[in-house]
């Protein structure tokens, strides 16, 4: 694959950046930051709003993003709502989904190695529906453990809601085997792709998935978008979530009727110049097609790998190379992960460290955290041989052995 | 050499100073840095108005294990006001090393529970 760095202007102005942190946010493309300027300078004005040709212009191009993300994912447009993030698109569900759910259901099933945000908004949810939340628990090779799935998904179970890829680990879970696990037992599922969004080909149809979930910023595209799918039967039947402008149908001072899906989810003024640039987003990702960036994260992954492991003191917390994709974590004995991370940082090498919004799975692991290493379509061999170098010098600096 | 890595931070990384439990001890607290999740717990035994005796226990990183190793030493034997009154200057002079907005949080949690403790018992009494 040739040098995808020139796509990136980031580099251009950060001589000899190292970026190893795709999975807390992509880098933009110039694409996009043109997309989002060129809008910003030709075609601004509030969508949905005016008569006058400039609005009815951005409307357009909003509703043609919408289009887009639906054709990316292959759900139909009113099946997309564009929310602020991924945290925002499962806090929707958390605060619209009580009221579609049988009665007799009275446990939520999640994973042990969920973010804090696909965590946090049902540890709510169950105080205040008093449900009990379920873990899926993870195998000495940080995979899910799918027979205790077997177990925990049954009758009582109202929806389970997974990430398909780890933010930590970097493991594919088999979320087609835990939707038609729970599909048999009446249950919705509901999936964080946060981290799968730009390494693995959704089809929302053929995943019969109810809702799922990820960020622009994590898929080369702008901050402040995120996206909820959902199939449009269920979203026909949950009530909005935020009440304003723009989600109305009718009203009176005592009384209101509310619009379809999805404007019935987007009230207020949206981030609209955001979304249209998720479309050269988008169409990044295409003409670079999913495989192609996949196979190259692959590669790098698995050369990754192979010499991280050659050093001494050093733990890999990742489920091998064909379970999982584009991230690994690791330790290294006696060298805390900020430390680590912070003298990486003075050769330009930037990765996370630390507990990557998933605490409980730390405490699990007895650990305080990790380093963590996540890849995209612009890394080089160099890099992962730039991290290695590092790593060694890293270990001299901290006097480890 | 690493400015942030002196040889003095990473000698008490290895072998810190006031590390362990204090039975007995008249005050106490933790809190985490919840940017990292290190946590800090320090007690405290307290006579006279004068910290006698401290120990902390925790897991973090160089910085916030070098700066608690600092911190519990200098507070010894101080009088409970001058411990109070201590800021985020005083640390950087002990610590002596360039910090980071990020990593001063770092550096600054163990000061934090100290303050904690103290801020602690006044509530219960
Ligand atoms: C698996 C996973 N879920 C959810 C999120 C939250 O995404 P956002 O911060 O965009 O809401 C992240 C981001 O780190 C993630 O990795």
């Amino acid at each position: 694959m040739q040098d995808k760095k020139k796509d990136f202007p980031i580099f251009k102005y950060n001589n000899n950046l190292v970026y190893l942190d795709s999975a807390a946010t992509s880098q933009r493309p110039q694409s996009v930051i043109d997309a989002l300027k060129n809008f910003y300078e030709r075609d601004n004005a509030n969508i949905h709003r005016g008569i006058y040709t400039l609005s009815e212009r951005a409307t357009e191009k909003y509703n043609q993003a919408r289009k887009k993300v639906a054709e990316f994912i292959n759900a139909n447009e009113n099946e997309i709502i564009l929310t602020k993030n991924t945290t925002e698109s499962l806090n929707l569900l958390s605060y619209t989904l009580h009221g579609i759910l049988p009665k007799n259901k009275t446990e939520i099933v999640l994973t042990e190695m969920e973010h804090h945000s696909n965590l946090v908004p049902w540890q709510q949810f169950a105080k205040r529906n008093n449900l009990k939340l379920k873990f899926i628990p993870i195998t000495d090779n940080y995979e899910l453990d799918y027979s205790h799935a077997e177990k925990i998904i049954n009758e009582k179970t109202a929806f389970v809601s997974m990430t398909h890829v780890s933010n930590v680990f970097g493991t594919i879970n088999d979320i087609e085997k835990i939707i038609s696990l729970s599909h048999k037992k009446n249950a919705l599922v509901i999936i964080d792709a946060a981290q799968s969004i730009t390494h693995i080909p959704i089809d929302v149809k053929k995943l019969d998935a109810d809702f799922l979930a990820f960020s622009s910023h994590k898929m080369f595209g702008p901050t402040g978008v995120g996206i909820l799918y959902g199939k449009k039967n269920l979203l026909d039947k949950l009530p909005p979530f935020l009440f304003g402008g723009g989600m109305i149908e009718n009203v009176s001072y005592d009384f209101s009727t509310f619009i379809q899906s999805p404007e019935k989810f987007e009230a207020g003024t949206q981030n609209y110049g955001e979304v249209i640039a998720l479309t050269a987003a988008v169409e990044y990702i295409q003409n670079k097609s999913l495989h192609v960036i996949s196979a190259h994260e692959k590669e790098l992954l698995s050369y990754a790998i192979e010499n991280l492991k050659k050093i001494k003191g050093i733990k890999i917390y990742n489920p091998g190379i064909n379970k999982s994709i584009s991230v690994l974590s690791f330790t290294i004995n006696g060298g805390h992960p900020h430390d680590i991370a912070a003298i990486l940082n003075e050769e330009n090498i930037a990765i996370r460290a630390g507990h990557h919004c998933c605490m409980p799975l730390m405490k699990k692991l007895k650990i305080p955290g990790t380093c963590r290493v996540s890849l995209s379509i612009f890394n080089t061999k160099e890099d992962i041989d730039r991290l290695i170098t590092s790593i060694t010098k890293v270990k001299t600096t901290l006097q480890l052995q | 050499m690493n400015d942030m890595y002196r040889e003095n931070i990473l000698d008490l990384y290895k072998s810190p100073l006031n590390k362990g439990k204090l039975e007995n001890s008249t005050h106490e607290f933790s809190k985490n840095n919840p940017l990292c999740g290190d946590e800090i717990a320090i007690q405290l035994f307290v006579k006279n108005n004068i910290i006698d005796d401290v120990k902390f226990q925790g897991n973090g990183c160089a910085i916030s294990m070098a700066a608690a190793s600092m911190i519990t030493e200098k507070i010894k034997n101080m009088n409970l006001n001058e411990v109070k009154s201590l800021n985020k200057d005083d640390i950087l002079e002990m610590i002596k090393i360039p910090l980071s907005p990020v990593r001063l949080k770092c550096a600054l949690l163990s000061l934090d529970v100290v303050k904690g403790a103290l801020e602690n018992e006044s509530k219960s009494i």
